[in-house]
């Protein structure tokens, strides 16, 4: 290991801006990381002493995050995206054609400790993927010949401000626009519209509007605005999770890139009516780009007054949003491990109840709203909670952003009213040939075609507005097992079933798919699904099996082509477990080889 | 327990593979039942009865971690003839403590062993009567299918009791939460 070297220079300012806080341990370390390309043991002791608190609690964070390194990586890091639609898109041969040009092994860093090159969870660059992350900047749209330019702008040692900005686009591909996408947008319309229904009015609107959370589990908004303005407690926090880790997702993305404002209002509105004053944004690290302009935008809002002290000259309404970044861990779109993140702590989820409404942030009451759940916030300020109820389902109102990627002509985002078929939206998209869609990411289901007259809505189909699809032409194993590599990443470790159940099904899922699987690897995945799905701490276990579920059920064939017809079988070569032992001792005769299998009598 | 003695006797063998015969021992631990227990079931193959090859039986239990080409054999021949297997103990279900080696390269440890050490030949054994080492220790169940697992290092007496007594009279088999150990 290089030698640890201090930049005090470096660190100081870093740590001043952030006030010595250890509730902003994260977000020092990001910075200090940005700064000295990682975290040397010398820079997290020093980051401990700054801040008084002891270096295992800073080790324990860097460890924690997957963007974090406390060994070297190189001034480039390169990170291809790993989602299964960024793999269908041809990624895989897009890291084996990198790493060859570079003459790198994946993970490792080159000799000159210039470049390493990796792999990470969906960048939600799905709709324009393959795409990977150079120092966390996201490239999109990659082709052999981009690969090759970037691989010369390495060797150049080019700085990445200085790498061509179409690299680095990042389009919005709205193709069908509704409610909140069609719309157009007036500065302080909605706040303004709020301010004159006054704070119990617009809670009284936003019940009627029978709003409900986008983030997936469709939890009523109102509820938890109220929850949060009747419990007792100092402060109050309005909480926009950003943190978009579901494999597939992009909306918020596209929200924070070209509808930030409505995410404002609505944030500003929910403070309003709850009595909170103070916004915190958990914008997740692959998002890093978006947040100067975020800044940008939140400064304009605050010389228009539309946050700040007295907003919209009301007295006494105040309220001001700060952006906090993440770094590389699904867990944290889990509310409570959100919350632990912007204490600055590893993000592992904390035993419910009580939930953030009482004891959130800081030990205090707190909302947290999916970003396009606040952006709806807003049509129900302007239009009013009945009108907004008039649109979709009964129980599902209002419209929803569906991200559509895979096998489609027209992947981006699709507004429709909740009760929308999936056969529609595929049609819009234009997905011809599909034999599966996976709905809400790699925590959801996978339909069958037989399903797709289903509605989204949470009556039907919930989603967190995730749609991957598979054409004809593809193997669902590869997603199930894409999926199982996934979980048993972003699993947080904290709970056995979910650490170690996790890495079985991953071990199993290779065992079948090296051709060594029998019907009894088949049957520890269906027990390991009963057992992760019942008994892990947090949402990430419970729903860490569905998609694995669902395909070995609805499309038996994907796994039954697989499976061996003998009883079992070793998931290696048992007389090459021998090879080394016969080299050492110079033996080749009968008694120093295994064969390959039981014998006879066993096969079924 | 009080139990009606089955039709027929089950036919029990068992084996210690890479173990320490701790889980036979363990097995030893049930005292004065195991009058009840040879009442209900006949041992093959086994180092109790030091039997070397086994016939049909109903149930195997086998201790040790699989380390050896000689410990395939045996544990393939238990499972050709056993219609029920069970995985005794930490080194049977992990690897347990023989698999301490696995971060090692197996010819380098040979090589130390047998030509490094202070007073050994410069050479590797190539008897073909020794059974060769694999690369790795494995638990049995990458090796062959294996029907029950009891953890433990070694299961208590009790454990195994009553684990025991739940196959023979064809109950699922239940260990209660102090009886359940991994250590």
């Amino acid at each position: 290991m290089t030698e640890a070297i201090v930049e005090p220079e470096v660190l100081e300012p870093i740590i001043a801006r952030y006030n010595g806080d250890p509730g902003n341990l994260l977000q020092i370390l990001i910075e200090a990381q940005n700064a000295l390309d990682w975290l040397s043991p010398g820079t997290q002791g020093f980051i401990a002493k700054s801040l008084d608190i002891p270096v295992t609690h800073v080790a324990a964070v860097v460890q924690f995050y997957t963007h974090l390194y406390d060994t070297p990586r190189g001034k480039y890091r390169v990170l291809f995206s790993h989602n299964i639609t960024d793999r269908m898109a041809g990624s895989p041969t897009l890291m084996a054609h990198m790493l060859k040009r570079l003459k790198l092994k994946r993970g490792v860093v080159s000799d000159d400790g210039l470049v390493s090159v990796g792999k990470t969870s969906c960048t939600g660059m799905c709709d324009q993927g393959p795409a990977l992350l150079v120092n966390n900047r996201a490239i999109t749209r990659l082709t052999l010949r981009r690969i090759d330019e970037i691989c010369d702008l390495i060797r150049a040692r080019a700085p990445l401000a200085n790498w061509p900005a179409h690299y680095f686009r990042v389009e919005d591909n709205i193709e069908r626009a509704d409610m909140l996408l069609g719309s157009a947008y007036a500065p302080g319309e909605a706040l303004r519209a709020a301010i004159a229904c006054g704070p119990t009015g617009m809670m009284a609107e936003m019940k009627r509007s029978n709003l409900r959370g986008r983030g997936g589990a469709g939890f009523t908004t109102a509820v938890k605005w109220e929850a949060c303005r009747d419990a007792p407690g100092d402060e109050r926090y309005i909480v926009c999770n950003a943190d978009e880790g579901e494999p597939g997702t992009f909306k918020d993305r596209v929200l924070l890139q070209s509808f930030a404002e409505r995410v404002f209002e609505g944030m500003a509105i929910a403070g309003y009516c709850t009595g909170a004053r103070k916004g915190l944004i958990y914008l997740r690290g692959e998002y890093t780009y978006l947040r100067a302009p975020l800044e940008a935008k939140l400064s304009d809002f605050r010389r228009n007054r539309l946050l700040g002290m007295g907003i919209c000259g009301v007295p006494g309404f105040d309220f001001d949003i700060a952006i906090h970044l993440g770094a590389g861990a699904y867990v944290c779109g889990e509310e409570t491990a959100l919350i632990e993140s912007l204490e600055g702590k590893p993000g592992r989820p904390r035993i419910r109840p009580p939930f953030p409404v009482t004891c959130g942030y800081k030990n205090q009451p707190t909302v947290v709203n999916n970003v396009e759940t606040l952006c709806k916030v807003t049509e129900v300020a302007i239009h009013g909670g009945l009108a907004y109820a008039g649109t979709g389902t009964r129980q599902s109102a209002g419209t929803k952003i569906i991200s559509v990627s895979g096998d489609v002509e027209r992947p981006g985002l699709y507004e429709y009213p909740f009760g929308v078929r999936v056969s529609q939206v595929l049609e819009d998209a234009g997905a011809y040939d599909a034999i599966a869609v996976q709905i809400s990411g790699a925590a959801g289901q996978c339909l069958t075609p037989q399903e797709f007259g289903r509605r989204i809505a949470f009556e039907d189909v919930p989603t967190s507005g995730s749609f991957m699809v598979f054409g004809n032409n593809r193997d669902l194993f590869e997603a199930a097992l894409n999926y199982a590599h996934f979980f048993e990443h972003e699993s947080c470790g904290f709970c056995t079933p979910c650490r170690v159940g996790t890495a079985l099904i991953a071990r199993i899922l290779e065992k079948i798919h090296s051709g060594h699987g029998a019907r009894y690897e088949f049957n520890e995945l269906n027990r390991l699904h009963q057992l992760i799905s019942t008994s892990s701490h947090c949402g990430l276990g419970t729903t860490a099996t569905n998609a694995l579920h669902d395909i070995m059920t609805k499309f038996p064939t994907v796994f039954d082509r697989r499976l061996i017809r003998r009883d079992f079988e070793p998931g290696f070569d048992l007389d090459a477990a021998l090879a080394r032992a016969r080299e050492v001792a110079g033996r080749d005769d009968a008694n120093a080889h295994l064969d390959a299998h039981l014998g006879e009598g066993v096969d079924a | 327990m009080n139990m009606r003695p089955p039709m027929k006797k089950l036919k029990v063998a068992t084996a210690s593979l890479s173990g320490c015969l701790g889980c036979h021992m363990s097995l030893l631990d049930i005292d004065e039942r195991l009058l009840e227990l040879v009442k209900l079931v006949e041992f093959d193959r086994s180092p109790i009865t030091d039997i070397k090859s086994c016939g049909p039986c109903d149930i195997a239990l086998i201790e040790g971690a699989v380390c050896n080409s000689e410990n395939v054999h045996v544990l393939r021949e238990l499972r050709r003839n056993c219609k029920m297997l069970v995985a005794v103990g930490a080194c049977a279900v992990t690897g347990g403590l023989p698999a301490q080696r696995n971060r090692f390269d197996v010819g380098e440890i040979l090589e130390r062993c047998y030509c490094e050490m202070p007073g050994t030949q410069s050479k590797v054994p190539d008897d073909p009567e020794l059974p060769l080492l694999l690369d790795k220790v494995y638990p049995l169940n990458e090796i062959v299918r294996v029907d029950y697992f009891i953890p433990g290092c070694p299961p208590s007496g009790d454990a195994l009791w009553k684990y025991l007594t739940d196959l023979i009279s064809g109950r699922m088999p239940r260990l209660d939460y102090q009886s359940f150990r991994f250590d």
